[in-house]
C-alpha cells in the first residue's frame, strides 16, 4: 500500500505509519515529486511521529528526497521526530538527516510556507523593470 | 571484530534464562519489518527501555536489511538471556550469501559496495555493546548484543 499524500494549500502532508518497507519509502518519494513537479504544490511536510524506527535506509531516502524537493524549486521538511528515534540517528553518526526539520505537522507546514516565501514561490511575479 | 563492554564470555553460562525468543526468517522487505517487531518485543519483555528498543530495532533493520540486499535473504534470530545480574539481548542474523570480503571496511563509514551510504555495520557497532562477524563465501554471521544490568 502507499503511504496517501494530502494536500493543504501549496503544501503536501504525509504521516508515515509506524512501520514502512524500503519500497513503500521509494514510493512516496516519487509520489511527492510528482506532485510538485505537476505543480500541486510548492512544498511538502513528512511527518513521522508514528515511526518507530528510522534506519539509515529511510534516513537516505528521506534526505535525498529533500534534496530533490529543494533543487526543484521547493522545500520539504521531517516532523515530528520521537526522541528515541532522534537519539539513535544521533548515535549511529553525523549527517544521517539532512533536511529541514519541525517539531510537529504545525511546525512543518508553518516553516514550509517561511521557507517558500523567503525563496520566493512558483508564482513569483517577474519584477517589472 | 569484538568491541568488548560485553560480560565475560569464558564464564559458564546458567541454564536457566537462555532462550530463542524468536527466529525469523529474511526472504521479503516485509520480513524485516517483523524481525523489527520481534526484537522490541523481546527488549520490552526483558524491560529494556524505549530508547533500547529502538537502538535493537534499528540494528535489526540495517542486518536484515543487509541480508536480504547481499544475499538474497537470511535468518534473524532473537535471543534473550537473563542471569542473577544482567538482561542480555543477542541479535543473530545468519546468512548464505558471497560473504564480506573486506570486514573491516564494512565497519567503516561511507564503505558500501551496495549503493547506500555505508552506514549499516558502522551504525550496528555504534549502537550495540558488542558485535562479532564470522563470514567466508557461502554463510556469514553477524551477531550482536546488548546487555544491561538487572
Amino acid at each position: 500500500m502507499r503511504v496517501p499524500i494530502l494536500r493543504l494549500g501549496r503544501v503536501l502532508l504525509t504521516s508515515l505509519p509506524a512501520d514502512l518497507t524500503d519500497q513503500q519509502v521509494m514510493d512516496l518519494q516519487i509520489d511527492a515529486l510528482a506532485l510538485i513537479q505537476a505543480g500541486k504544490a510548492d512544498g511538502l511536510v513528512i511527518d513521522i511521529t508514528a515511526a518507530d524506527v528510522v534506519d539509515s535506509y529511510m534516513a537516505r531516502i528521506l534526505s535525498e528526497t529533500a534534496k530533490m524537493v529543494t533543487i526543484m524549486g521547493g522545500v520539504a521538511v521531517l516532523a515530528g521526530m520521537q526522541p528515541a528515534v532522534a537519539l539513535t540517528l544521533v548515535e549511529m553518526g553525523r549527517g544521517m538527516i539532512d533536511m529541514e526539520t519541525a517539531f510537529d505537522l504545525e511546525g512543518g507546514v508553518a516553516k514550509v510556507a517561511r521557507l517558500v516565501a523567503s525563496r520566493g514561490g512558483r508564482h513569483d511575479e517577474v519584477p517589472i523593470a | 571484530m569484538t568491541k568488548s563492554r560485553s560480560p565475560d564470555r569464558s564464564a559458564p553460562e546458567p541454564a536457566v534464562g537462555t532462550e530463542t525468543h524468536a527466529v525469523v526468517e529474511i526472504r521479503v522487505q516485509n520480513d524485516i519489518l517483523l524481525a523489527r517487531q520481534a526484537s522490541r518485543k523481546a527488549a520490552a519483555a526483558l524491560g529494556f527501555g524505549t530508547v533500547d528498543q529502538t537502538r535493537l530495532a534499528t540494528i535489526v533493520s540495517e542486518l536484515t536489511r543487509n541480508a536480504l540486499t547481499y544475499a538474497g535473504g537470511g535468518a534473524c534470530r532473537v535471543l534473550t538471556r537473563l542471569t542473577a545480574q544482567e538482561r542480555c539481548i543477542v541479535i543473530e542474523v545468519e546468512d548464505q550469501g558471497p560473504g564480506i570480503a573486506d570486514v573491516t571496511g564494512a565497519l567503516t563509514r561511507g564503505y558500501s559496495t551496495g549503493g547506500g551510504l555505508g552506514l549499516g555495520l558502522a551504525a550496528v557497532h555504534k549502537l550495540m555493546d558488542d558485535m562479532t562477524i564470522e563470514t567466508r563465501p557461502g554463510r556469514t554471521l553477524v551477531r550482536t548484543g546488548m546487555t544491561r544490568r538487572r
